[in-house]
Parts: structure tokens; sequence; C-alpha cells
């Protein structure tokens, strides 16, 4: 498989304020803070993440809507943030992004033909517009007379499958899906995510597969990646993710996650229950950012920050709990 | 099931709403009953009537548009709809106390959650009672102790925007129990949060309502909520119930198509992929259909699913369900 993505030490801090006098510091939060990964063509790799963790915040450097503090993003092999600071209209149309509330991504003042017709103006100039939103609505299942209609004359599910249906428009190869499904009830939940696969299949699209929901995760991405105030704490396959989770924030997710079976109760962790606030991203703590909910918590946690090690086969976690095992022993956690 | 005389009564509660274009059907004879001590859940998707029936018990409804045409609604024997305001403000707040899903539009963001708490503290009182300020102060420091919310002096001084999501919804909790409420009404109280908050939330409020014995009605859609948290569950679709059983008896083995439908569509932790879903989309309340309002969108529709409205029948003890599939069973 070729990467179509490839992250790099990525960085994005923001100053939100300054502090009170008379020290007069800058606040910044960092919403990403150094952060690598690749992605392998016609993949779907899940990214999971609570409140602070910035996902999203990744989601939207890819598109390109926030330029990265520091780091590099390629998209097959080449460099999406040039020194001048412009990505070439090309590159633009190849990534694009469905978000997550479709009652504020569409334009409520412009029906659905004019929402599908302004990327194809834009990536695809000259051609014969009706007959290409006709074939938009077709791929998506949806009869040709809902592009005369406004958003606010769709249900929910409806609007996200336009919102699919304009991320298409270009022609991409990576679709970033930033927690589709999220504002949908679960019955529309299926029928969407059926749609999304099945245009996956169809376009052979790579998906970016941004989700807080870890059911849903385990059924549609191929890798998992979870991120806790801007860093990757665990990636690896979806199997393995599931079934051996490492890290202890991953671990403090899976047992939360309400199950409606006794067979998904006997599968989620039980060594770790959630415990404590996530800390506001403007006040990360030092060391390792888990170091105040963390029930394995060691002196070096609290000291230095862990680095990403391989724990197994295509499986890197970035805990003290691996990367200093001795030390692990030692304190009678091994 | 129980003796001892019900808590909540609702009987045949049919409410519609009048827009311009009509009036729309929105609850269809909704009957439920909860006992104390209890706790039972609501589960529907967005727009099947839970949250506008649990508007109906506090009467709460906006009047106009929505007209209650028929039904009663009796809690602790007393006639709701009959009541004046003044016994109707002492059932709400006091008898009956509600949560609702998003925290931050419940709390008043320009007064001190000391403020909010000490309002509702002071009102809730038992009539002809008044509480000093230091009273009032002290309830408030043991409500949010009880939430396990650290220095709650410096909290009471606090406003809403200085505390996290899950902070607010504890404050709320705190609130709507301060009163010692024989009913609490929560509507979907994690679906805001984080998901490990959630899970930290939802069991303090399971152990506190058992510490004081509060009845709880639960209205989400998340069935793995509804799964942890309750002993009994309505199933509610398109304005009427669906089908009720024991929590667990639910799950193992739901009967009405709709409730084996949304079961099926969630998806599993441990794997199975994504199933396909219910097809259809939930009716129209303008022109809702006649007979079973779910039968557009029924794997098992019979002839008299499309002009009769099913009654309800009892296939097992707590176990009812609104099908024509069961017809050869008892009338519930």
């Amino acid at each position: 498989m070729t990467d179509i993505l490839t992250v790099t030490d990525l960085k994005k801090y923001f100053v939100v304020g300054r502090s009170g006098w008379p020290k007069r510091e800058s606040i910044t939060v960092k919403a990403v803070d150094g952060i690598s990964f690749t992605m392998g063509e016609g993949e779907t790799l899940g990214l999971v993440g609570e409140s602070g963790s910035g996902k999203s915040t990744v989601a939207y450097i890819t598109v390109g809507m926030y330029s990265p503090t520091s780091g590099s993003l390629k998209f097959r092999d080449q460099d999406l943030f040039q020194a001048d600071g412009k990505r070439p209209i090309r590159l633009k149309k190849d990534i694009q992004i469905v978000y997550q509330d479709p009652g504020s991504s569409l334009n409520p003042r412009r029906t659905i033909k004019d929402i599908l017709k302004m990327p194809l103006q834009l990536h695809q100039p000259g051609k014969n517009r009706l007959e290409q939103i006709v074939y938009l609505l077709d791929i998506v299942d949806m009869p040709p007379e809902y592009m005369y209609k406004y958003p606010y004359m769709l249900s929910g599910g409806e609007k996200q499958i336009v919102a699919v249906a304009r991320a298409l428009a270009t022609d991409p190869s990576l679709v970033i899906l930033d927690e589709p499904t999220s504002a949908l009830d679960v019955s529309v939940q299926a029928k969407t995510i059926n749609l999304l696969l099945r245009l996956q299949q169809e376009f052979q699209l790579t998906y970016l597969f941004i989700t807080h929901d870890l059911s849903l995760m385990r059924n549609v991405a191929s890798r998992v990646a979870i991120m806790y105030l801007g860093k990757i704490c665990e990636i690896a396959e979806t199997a393995d993710f599931f079934q051996k989770p490492l890290h202890p924030y991953t671990q403090m997710l899976l047992s939360s996650i309400p199950v409606i079976s006794e067979e998904e109760e006997a599968f989620k962790p039980k060594k770790v229950i959630s415990t404590g606030e996530i800390p506001s991203p403007v006040n990360i703590p030092s060391g390792c950012s888990f170091t105040t909910r963390c029930p394995f918590v060691m002196t070096v946690c609290r000291e230095i920050d862990p680095v990403m090690v391989e724990a197994g086969p295509g499986h890197k976690v970035r805990c003290h709990l691996f990367t200093q095992p001795k030390l692990a022993t030692v304190e009678g956690l091994g | 099931m129980n003796e001892a005389r019900p808590l909540l009564e609702i009987k045949d509660l049919t409410v519609q709403f009048s827009v311009f274009a009509g009036k729309l059907q929105v609850l269809d004879g909704v009957d439920f009953t909860m006992y104390p001590g209890e706790k039972v859940g609501l589960v529907g998707e967005t727009g099947c009537g839970k949250t506008t029936t649990m508007k109906a018990i506090l009467r709460v409804l906006p009047s106009p548009p929505a007209i209650i045409s028929r039904g009663a609604i009796f809690f602790g024997g007393q006639d709701v709809m009959r009541m004046n305001e003044e016994d109707l403000s002492r059932v709400r707040g006091r008898g009956i106390s509600m949560i609702f899903q998003d925290p931050t539009a419940a709390l008043n963001p320009v007064f001190s959650i000391g403020e909010q708490f000490g309002y509702v503290i002071k009102y809730s009182a038992p009539p002809g009672k008044s509480l000093t300020k230091q009273e009032i102060h002290l309830r408030a420091v043991n409500a949010l102790q009880e939430v396990a919310l650290a220095d709650p002096e410096r909290l009471l001084r606090s406003y809403p925007i200085q505390l996290s999501g899950g902070m607010r919804q504890r404050v709320c909790i705190g609130m709507a129990l301060a009163t010692n409420p024989k009913l609490l009404i929560a509507d979907e109280p994690g679906t805001s949060l984080d998901v490990t908050i959630q899970d930290q939330v939802l069991r303090l409020l399971r152990t506190l309502v058992e510490e004081k014995n509060t009845s709880v009605i639960l209205i989400t859609h998340t069935l793995g909520i509804v799964r942890e948290m309750t002993d009994r569950v309505y199933v509610m679709y398109a304005g009427d119930i669906v089908e009720m059983a024991v929590t667990k008896n639910l799950f193992a083995n739901p009967l009405h198509p709709y409730t084996q439908g949304l079961i099926s569509t969630v998806p599993r932790l441990t794997g199975g992929g994504i199933a396909s879903g219910i097809p259809g989309r939930i009716p129209n309340y303008l022109t809702p259909p006649p007979g079973c309002r779910f039968h557009p969108r029924c794997p098992h529709i019979m002839d008299i699913c499309r002009t009769e409205k099913p009654p309800t029948y009892r296939v097992n003890n707590d176990h009812v369900v609104a099908c024509f599939l069961y017809q050869t069973e008892n009338r519930a």
C-alpha cells in the first residue's frame, strides 16, 4: 500500500490571549503538539479523542483551513504547505471534508443545486453543470428533484448526505469525515455509514474518520489512533487496538463506553475506570499529559514526556510503561 | 409487579401542536406508569415525542401551540391537569425535578452557581418555613459535596462559564436533588459530555438516586445507557409507546419490529460490521399513517396494520407490546 499522507511532527499552537499584569505572558493552546502518522491509500484511519484532544485541528490543517505552527504534511510526497503559504488548487481538490453538523455546514440561503455547483465551478470549469449535479445526487441515492430544495427542507440525515455529495464533487482521493454521524439518530447513522463505505469502494477513497464513538470505529476503521491533549497516545490496527489496548487512556475510554450486550460488557477492559477531569489545553500537566488521571502514574511520568515506541507489529504506544519497562517492574506494576 | 400505588400515571395522553399548516398529531394516546423507587427509561429517536411527554407532566408545554386533547396525568394520586398554580409550583422542583441535556443552557450565565443554588433551595422550602442565608448556604455546600465536586465554597462563587461541561452537569444534578424530589426526570443527561466524563456523571447519578431512593425517568436515544441505568424501559416511536419491558428482557428478547430494528443498528464493540438500518423515515406528524404508525417501515407488515391501530398485548409478566404480530396474546 502506498502512503497517501505523511504527517511528521505536526504542531499547531494558538495564542489565545495574555495573562494579567504585570507579566503579560501569552496564553497558548497547544492544540496539536507533535504528532506523526501515515495513511495508506484506500485505508480508513480512525482518529479518536475527547474534548481538547486536537483531532478536529488535525482535520482542519489537513484540509487547509489552518497552517501548521511547525512540522510537515505531505500528500503523495508533495508538501501541502508551500513556502508561500498557498496550497495549489489541484491539491485542494484532492482533499475534502465532511463536517459534523450538517445544519451549519450547508448554506441555508442556497438551494442544494447551488451548494453542489460551487465546488464544480471551482474545480471543473466549463462543463455541463446540471448533468454533473444529477450524477452527484445519483451516487448518493438522492432523487434529482432534491436539488431545488433548501437545506431546511431536509432531515439531518439527508443534509449530511448532501454534504457527502459536495465533498465528492471534486473527485477527491482523501476525504476527512469529522464526526459525520454524531448529530444523527442511530438508524439514520447506519444508512449514512453504509453509503460512505460503498462510496469508498466505488471511488477508491481514503478516509480519515474522526469520531468519539468507539463502537462505530470498531466496525469502520482499519487502523485507529487515539489522541489526548494534542498528542497521539496509541496507534494500531483495529483488531489489536480493541483487543489489546495498551495505553491507560485507551483502556479508560474503552471501559467508559455504554454497551448493549453482555458479550460487549465482558470485552471491555476492567482495570481502568474513568476518574478526573480532562485538563484545559491551556494548562497541560508537565511530563506526560495524562498524569492527573492515570492509575499507573510513576515518578518519571511527571518529569519526562514519553515518546512513541513500537510495542508490537504495527502497534505503537507513547507511555513510560513501555518506554521504561524496567522502572515499571521496579515500582511493582509489571 | 408492584402492589404499591403508582407514583406517576399517564393515561391516554394525546397532544397536538397547532401550526400554520394544520395540527401536528404529536402524541397519540401515551400510557406510562411508574412506581416509587423505580428507574424507568424512555427510549426513542429524535422527534418521537419523549420530551413532549415529560414536559406535559410538569405542564410546561407552551400552550398555544400545544393542545392536550385527551388523557390524564396523576402524580402521587393527584390530577396534574386540574391543579391550581400554587399546588403545581409545589410539584415542580420539589415533587418532580428535571435535568436537561445541555447543562450550559440550563444554567443562567450571568448568575453565580451560589445564587442559582440559593434560588432553588429557597423556593423549594416547605411553605411557611423560610430558611436563613446560612442554612441555604450550608445546604448548597452539602449538595455540591454529594455530587463529588471539590472545593464547594469556591464553586459557589464561580460562574457557569468557569466550569467544565462535566462539572456543570454535576451542578445541575446537585440542584435537582437538593430539593429531595420524589421523581427526577433526566433528559439525555450524558449526551453533551465526553465519554469518560459521561461515564463518571452517570455512575454518580445512579449512586445518588439509589441512596436517596429517588424515582427516575431517564430519557435517551442511547440504548447502552438505558441498559446500564434502568430497571424498566418504554420504547417510543412517532408519538406511541410501542413496547415496555424489564430492561434485561427488552435487550434479550425485543418484540416490536421497531425495537428489533433499533437494537440491530447499534454498532458492537466486539465487531460485526454495520447493520443496514431501518428503511424509510419517521412519519409526517401532519398526516401520520393510518393504523400502526410504524407500518410503512415494518418488515412484518400485515393488512390489518395499515388500517387499525394495534392495542397493547401482554406477552409475559412485565412485557407488553403494541403490535398485531402478538394478537393471539391477552390484551394488556
